[in-house]
């Protein structure tokens, strides 16, 4: 409610409702105005009345255990519990009377009768809501003593790597085992046993051994110490706090860092934040330690070949050196042999001034980013269909949908946080339909949720998938063709019914293609084009094919021919990797685009950039990764600033990236750590941490998030101050004095960002663009009356199966992804304790596919492609079909890029890893390469004065 | 960049706009695709190889939007 005043600090104990129904009551003489639907004890936070409580949070629905917040309402009898009882017009509520405190204490005196009175040395100390209780009720006296039985030697569980639980501190509340539920929706955690033998219970044996995730949100539902974080027991409560973003997913969740000066002592999910509302996953939540870790580089390094040992250098000296080499190969080889690649880890700012430092410097696009082998057929996609390249929605949006479709995308694992939101929706009875090779855990596999449709497509199929949906829509008569009149380019549209209504389109004519039966495919046809609202959520299964774009643009065709754009619970949800692909592909980190998505040929946009930036700009569109990697092969493309991104480890064929690189004669790397790439590096820049500086990032939903300096930058700098730096000793300052005045450059020149700055974010918490002067707060449903482009308009999306063939060498697709505890290269996870998770990726292979081979679980298997070869551990499993293998990227020994092939989506060179055909064998060693990675990555490591010891590789 | 890579990546390109049914438009999708998003030299590449090997591997659409459309 916009008139009711919420305080984003106060816990109003339980939620707020969404009724537009106001009711008056009286609480303690205060007279306040709450929605319809809140509860008393609500209304009373809200009046700024207090009532005790325990068992009750705002984040979780009321439970009505712990009796302390009773209350007495004139004309009724009894003394019912606020939390439980809604408000309703006339009420006039007293909270505390004499009968209530007598009531109140003898509950408290039976609580602290089974606690342990060492308040002054538990951790929770100062910050525990069960001591804050006693001192409101008035605790005095417990009569009771300490003689009988009690739960006060209560064994405590420190399974779990980052929090401990301590049964003895426990007050059965039940706020844990709700979190669990209601917010997570892993039901990992129960009450077992009754009455006194009540206990938390999470699994068999200890959390460790249980289905938790880790996720952290029954540690921030505890009102004791009974779960308790264990930085908190080490360091003490911290003295302040600072929001900012979280630098893993695309999730983009806001964090409030919590200091004890410049020390992290934990870091809490924001209540307010837009994308998270007060939830996390394992790595935002705990995995920050490789922050602080040893393997950190601080020290700026040089070194003439990748044969020499690094010297250590001042940042001037490193500086000074990238320049000179940089300007000696622009004047011997030429402006093209000079490039640039960002990272989504990299903020909008330091996106923008890398992209400005090689187009203004150089005179040249030579600028790629990441999201080139993640989501830049997204970009492309759904630039030519809906004319914007970002997702319609807010992830909010899904509360509202009443059909969920899932295409090449596993949100618990790759974006938990989202996932949970969509699970409480799923819960509430939306339909699921799940495309996808592999049995996700959303399949059947998550505490109450099944899906309607599973619909189990051999990899590289997406595209015949979605023309067989599409055939069913438009032969069935299933279009919303009063919104396609309205809303679409009716040609376009003729065009694409006519193409998809052709009998080779028929899901019967695909079935044996796609390995799934005709009349499952009519069925969830059926569903998402009549179900009500249907919304599609995408990851990389479906842009890192060779087909990569025409699926997005085959998306984009079924949500127009449906209708389901443009309002609350529809629209296409791609879900991004990182934290900041929308954001680095916003800021013109494509070789062909400026900031805002403008082309580098576009005659007024250049001139606009040209103006601001003093230089002249190239109309041409520059080179994408793979094409610098291919001129450097060929020995043209000679210099590199690689800024947070980590090429060797990430891009497929790891020997021709390794080989190309060999290749160039100044390889700059800005990072946290020396990552693979920085092996083939001749300077290195440290990087600084998201702790360490100030900056934007934009999540999935377009929404910017502000990311916040708490500590000192490790490496004297932050990212962009370092740009800047090498920036002016190539002759064109760029005389920012904070990140902030380069967002209001940013605002300046892109029409989808002008009303934002950090003030804005500041105020706003977080805005999702476009926020212009229309919308100055922002636009979080985007195409509600018009497309960006204006019309819709379809692509025709002809099925090409990939050139990736299966044979009688390679009979079987091997297919990537990631897993919840890891994050993509693994160089921050890795250096965490989430390696309590996931210490090595494994094989997943189909039992029938192991016995053919004679592999047994956990043998040691070759799995060679036409790229390369390498060797992991087996884990035999049906979650895989027959004839398809499966496996994650996260640690750099495993080599999974090494047998990826250089096949690319059409329109973008995204990268087909979801489908190499290899060959899966038996073996008793290591492959050549991964022999051959051993021993050069442990030289490169003691080339930089790293303890031999401890830079040793296990493999 | 190695032909036989270009010519591959091309011919996906008419892949795509195989199954349009006007065959002048698709030559200047294709060609306009190239133009947009690939750097100078390789449409440089392309074309002289189409100019002095006659385009073998190409797709017949591809060769010709690369003839007819191509800007360098």
């Amino acid at each position: 409610m916009d008139d009711i005043k919420y305080d984003k600090n106060i816990d109003y104990g339980t939620p707020n409702s969404a009724s537009s129904k106001l009711v008056t009551l009286t609480v303690d003489d205060r007279q306040v105005t709450v929605a319809e639907g809140v509860s008393i004890m609500h209304a009373a936070a809200v009046a700024g009345v207090m009532v005790p409580k325990l068992c009750a949070t705002d984040s979780l629905e009321p439970f009505g255990s712990c009796r302390l917040c009773l209350v007495e309402i004139e004309g009724r009898r009894g003394y019912p519990a606020s939390c439980t009882t809604p408000v309703a017009e006339g009420l006039k509520v007293h909270t505390q009377t004499s009968k209530l405190a007598d009531i109140r204490r003898g509950t408290m005196e039976l609580y602290i009768s089974d606690h342990p009175l060492d308040c002054l040395t538990c951790a929770t100390n100062g910050d525990c809501e069960l001591q804050d209780m006693a001192g409101a009720v008035g605790l005095r006296e417990v009569r009771y003593g300490y003689d009988g039985e009690n739960h006060l030697k209560a064994e405590k569980d420190e399974s779990n790597p980052y929090f401990t639980f301590d049964p003895s501190k426990c007050i059965v509340c039940s706020r844990c085992v709700r979190a669990c539920e209601e917010t997570q929706g892993t039901f990992a955690l129960t009450i077992s046993g009754r009455g006194f033998e009540s206990k938390v219970s999470a699994g068999i044996a200890d959390f460790m051994d249980s289905e938790c995730v880790s996720c952290g949100a029954c540690v921030q539902a505890c009102p004791t110490a009974t779960l308790i974080e264990k930085t908190v027991i080490e360091a003490g409560t911290p003295e302040h706090s600072v929001t900012t973003t979280c630098a893993y997913c695309g999730v983009g969740c806001s964090f409030d860092a919590e200091m004890k000066g410049e020390e992290v002592v934990r870091m809490t999910p924001s209540k307010h934040g837009g994308a998270n509302h007060g939830h996390s996953c394992v790595k935002g939540r705990f995995a920050w330690g490789y922050a602080t870790h040893q393997d950190r580089i601080t020290t700026p390094m040089i070194r003439k070949s990748i044969k020499d040992p690094w010297q250590q250098v001042s940042w001037d000296e490193a500086i000074n050196y990238a320049a000179s080499e940089l300007t000696r190969i622009n004047k011997t080889y030429g402006k093209d042999a000079i490039g640039g690649i960002t990272s989504s880890r990299c903020t909008n700012e330091e996106v923008y001034v890398t992209q400005k430092l090689i187009r203004a410097v150089f005179g040249v696009n030579n600028v790629d980013t990441c999201a080139r082998v993640c989501h830049s057929p997204t970009g492309y996609g759904l630039k030519q269909t809906l004319g914007e390249s970002a997702g319609t929605q807010t992830f909010d949006s899904v509360m509202e949908s009443d059909v969920i479709f899932v295409i090449g995308a596993n949100p618990t694992d790759g974006h938990p946080v989202f996932a949970s939101q969509m699970k409480r929706r799923l819960r509430e009875g939306a339909k699921l339909i799940i495309a996808d090779p592999r049995e996700i855990d959303l399949v059947a596999n998550s505490p109450h949720i099944r899906a309607d449709y599973h619909l189990k497509l051999r990899p590289g199929t997406n595209v015949a998938l979605i023309s067989a949906l599409s055939h069913v829509i438009v032969t069935e008569g299933l279009v919303k063709e009063d919104f396609v009149k309205a809303r679409c380019e009716w040609d376009s549209f003729v065009e694409w019914r006519d193409f998809v209504a052709k009998p080779e389109n028929s899901p019967e004519a695909l079935s044996d293609e796609l390995g799934i039966d005709a009349q499952t495919i009519r069925e969830a046809a059926r569903l998402y084009a009549t179900g009500g609202n249907a919304a599609i959520y995408y990851g990389l299964g479906v842009t890192e094919h060779s087909q990569g774009s025409t699926t997005v643009m085959g998306i984009a065709n079924l949500a127009m021919a449906t209708g389901n754009v443009g309002r609350e619970g529809v629209g296409v949800n791609p879900l991004r990797g990182q934290n900041n692909v929308q954001g680095s592909c916003d800021m013109g980190s494509m070789p062909h685009e400026f900031p805002g998505y403008r082309h580098v040929s576009d005659d007024a946009t250049r001139a606009l950039f040209e103006a601001a930036w003093g230089r002249p700009l190239s109309k041409e569109p520059g080179m994408r990764i793979p094409n610098m990697l291919d001129f450097a092969t060929e020995g043209s493309f000679k210099g590199l600033y690689c800024v947070g991104e980590d090429i060797v480890q990430s891009d497929p064929n790891t020997q021709h990236v390794t080989h190309a690189l060999e290749q160039m004669e100044c390889v700059i790397v800005q990072d946290l750590f020396l990552n693979e790439t920085a092996m083939f590096a001749h300077v290195f820049f440290p990087g600084a941490s998201f702790l360490e500086k100030n900056g934007t990032f934009t999540n999935a939903e377009r929404r910017i998030s502000p990311v916040r300096r708490v500590m000192a930058p490790k490496n004297g700098m932050e990212d962009w101050q370092v740009t800047a730096k090498l920036s002016e000793a190539l002759g064109y300052p760029m005389r920012y004095n904070h990140a902030s005045e380069i967002m209001d450059e940013i605002a300046a020149l892109t029409p989808t960002f002008k009303g934002v700055s950090f003030k804005k974010l500041d105020e706003l918490g977080s805005v999702q663009w476009p926020c212009d002067d229309e919308n100055p707060a922002g636009t979080p449903i985007m195409h509600i009356d018009a497309f960006v482009r204006g019309k819709g308009k379809f692509f025709i999306t002809q099925y090409v199966p990939t050139s990736e063939k299966v044979n009688a060498k390679y009979p079987l697709i091997l297919t990537t992804g990631r897993i919840l505890s890891q994050y993509n290269v693994g160089a921050q996870t890795r250096r965490t304790k989430n390696v309590a998770w996931h210490a090595e990726d494994v094989l997943e292979i189909h039992p029938h596919d192991a016995e053919e081979r004679g592999i047994k679980e956990g043998d040691w298997v070759g799995i060679k492609s036409r790229a390369g070869e390498t060797v992991l551990r087996a884990k035999i499993t049906e979650r895989v079909q027959a004839g398809v293998v499966y496996t994650t990227f996260h640690h750099p020994e495993s080599g999974a890029n090494v047998i990826t092939t250089e096949n690319s989506d059409w329109a973008t060179n995204c990268p087909e890893f979801k489908v190499t055909a290899v060959q899966v064998t038996r073996v008793n060693q290591l492959s050549d390469w991964q022999k051959h990675y051993k021993t050069f990555s442990e030289a490169q490591l003691a080339y930089a004065g790293r303890d031999l010891e401890a830079a040793k590789i296990e493999i | 960049m190695d032909i036989q890579r270009l010519i591959s990546m091309a011919n996906q390109i008419g892949d795509f706009y195989e199954s349009y049914p006007n065959q002048s438009h698709a030559e200047q999708d294709i060609a306009g695709h190239l133009n947009k998003f690939w750097a100078l030299p390789m449409r440089q590449q392309i074309a002289k190889y189409v100019e002095t090997q006659q385009g073998e591997g190409l797709h017949a659409r591809v060769k010709s939007a690369i003839k007819t459309h191509l800007q360098l």
